[in-house]
C-alpha cells in the first residue's frame, strides 16, 4: 500500500475509534458528574439557608436567589458569588438576612486555591476548628463593607481575620462577597 | 540498540527500583512535584497515570506493527489521550472531591514523558505480554515514590498523613513542606537516598 495513505489511514481510523470511545464514555459518566454538582449546590443551600418551609427563586441578572420563607415571611436569602482568587476562580454560597444587612453563612462552592494555603479558605487541618475562615463570615455586618484584619482577632461587627499566609485568598474572597453582595442588594431593591 | 533480554519477572520489577521512572530516568517530575501535598493525591495521580500506562502500553503494543513509524508520535498521545480522558472523567464522576483536588494535573498526564517514554521505548518494540508487565511495573515505581513524596510532605507539612493527624499536639507544621520548595526538597533528598543505597548494593 501507498506509504502516505497507510499513515492518512492509521491516524485516522485511531482518532475515529479513540472518538467514539470517548463519546460513549462521556455519555455515561456526564449525567453522573452533573447530578453531583446540582446535589451539592442543593445540598449547601439547604445548609445556609435559616429554618423555612418554603422556598423561592428568583432570577436577577446573571444570579439566581434563593429566598427562604417561614410562614410568608422572609428569613433569609441565599445565592451563589464567584470572582477571581489567587490562581481560578473563587465560587461560593453566601446566605444574608432579608434586609441585607448581614452575612448568616458562607460556604466555599470550589477554588483552585494554594494546596495547604489558600486551600485554608475551605478548609484549615492546622486550626482547632478547621472552617473557622468561613464560619467568622456569620453575622458579620455589610455596612460599609467587609474588612479583614491581619494577625489580630477581629474588634469590629465588620471584620474578619485573614489567614495568616494566604493574605491574597483571604482579600479575594472579602473582595468578591462586597462587590457581588452590593450588586445583588442593588438589583433585589429595585424589584421590590 | 543490542540489550540483554530481560526474564519476565526482571521487566516486571525493572521499573519498581533498577529502573524508576522518576528516582532514575527523572521522569514524570511535573506531576510528581506539584500533587503530592498529600499522602492521598499522590496514591490518585500515581493509579491514574499507571492505569494510562498500562491501558496505553496494550494498545500501542497490540498497533505495533500497523502504526507506520512516521505518524508514531502522533498515535501514541492519541491512545494516552482517549485513556488521560476515561480516567479524567471517572475521577469527576466517583471521586470528584479527589478529582478536584488534582485539578489539571490529570489532564496532563497526557505530556507526561514517563508515559510516552515507555510507548516509544518499550512497548512499540516489545509483545503484548513483555509490555504490560514493564507498565505495570513502572506504574507501581511511580505511585510508591508519589505516595512516598505525599506522605513525607503531608506529615511534615501538615501533621497528618492520609488526612489522620499523628504528631504530637504541639507540632508546629512546616508549611513549606506543602509548598513547591517542599516538593524539591523532599524530592531531592529521596533521589540522593535512592542513589546511596544504590552504590551501597554495588559495593557489597
Amino acid at each position: 500500500m501507498n506509504k502516505s495513505l497507510k499513515m492518512i489511514l492509521v491516524l485516522t481510523i485511531i482518532t475515529i475509534i479513540s472518538g467514539s470511545v470517548l463519546s460513549y464514555w462521556d455519555s455515561f459518566t456526564k449525567p453522573i458528574i452533573n447530578e453531583y454538582k446540582t446535589n451539592k449546590l442543593d445540598k449547601l443551600i439547604l445548609e445556609i439557608l435559616p429554618e423555612h418551609n418554603s422556598i423561592e427563586e428568583l432570577q436577577l441578572g446573571e444570579h439566581n436567589l434563593y429566598i427562604a420563607k417561614q410562614n410568608e415571611k422572609k428569613v433569609g436569602i441565599a445565592f451563589k458569588v464567584e470572582g477571581g482568587g489567587y490562581q481560578d476562580i473563587i465560587a461560593m454560597i453566601v446566605g444574608v438576612t432579608p434586609d441585607f444587612s448581614k452575612i448568616t453563612a458562607l460556604k466555599i462552592l470550589s477554588q483552585k486555591e494554594t494546596p495547604g494555603l489558600g486551600t485554608k479558605i475551605v478548609e484549615d487541618p492546622s486550626n482547632e476548628n478547621p472552617f473557622w475562615f468561613t464560619e467568622q463570615f456569620k453575622n458579620v455586618q455589610l455596612e460599609p463593607e467587609i474588612v479583614y484584619v491581619k494577625n489580630e482577632k477581629p474588634s469590629k461587627d465588620n471584620e474578619i481575620q485573614a489567614i495568616t499566609g494566604a493574605t491574597i485568598s483571604s482579600k479575594a474572597v472579602v473582595n468578591i462577597l462586597n462587590t457581588n453582595i452590593e450588586k445583588v442588594k442593588k438589583m433585589y431593591n429595585e424589584k421590590q | 540498540m543490542p540489550h540483554k533480554k530481560h526474564t519476565l519477572l526482571q521487566e516486571f520489577l525493572k521499573g519498581i527500583w533498577k529502573e524508576n521512572p522518576i528516582l532514575i530516568s527523572l521522569l514524570g517530575l511535573c506531576p510528581a512535584l506539584a500533587v503530592t501535598v498529600s499522602a492521598e493525591n499522590g496514591l490518585a495521580m500515581g493509579l491514574a497515570a499507571t492505569f494510562v500506562v498500562v491501558s496505553s502500553s496494550i494498545i500501542v503494543s497490540i498497533l505495533r506493527k500497523i502504526i507506520p513509524p512516521q505518524v508514531r508520535i502522533a498515535s501514541f498521545i492519541v491512545i494516552i489521550a482517549t485513556f488521560v480522558t476515561i480516567a479524567d472523567r471517572f475521577l469527576a464522576a466517583y471521586y470528584p472531591d479527589i478529582s478536584s483536588n488534582l485539578g489539571p494535573f490529570i489532564p496532563l498526564i497526557i505530556v507526561n514523558c514517563m508515559i510516552l517514554g515507555r510507548q516509544e521505548a518499550f512497548a512499540s518494540k516489545n509483545n503484548i505480554l513483555r509490555s504490560f508487565l514493564d507498565a505495570v511495573g513502572v506504574g507501581i515505581g511511580f505511585t510508591l515514590v508519589l505516595v512516598v513524596l505525599g506522605g513525607v510532605r503531608e506529615i511534615l507539612g501538615s501533621g497528618t498523613i492520609f488526612g489522620i493527624e499523628i504528631m504530637w499536639s504541639s507540632f508546629h507544621p512546616w508549611a513549606v513542606m506543602i509548598l513547591p520548595p517542599g516538593a524539591f526538597l523532599a524530592l531531592g533528598l529521596m533521589i540522593g537516598a535512592s542513589n546511596w543505597l544504590n552504590e551501597l548494593g554495588e559495593k557489597k
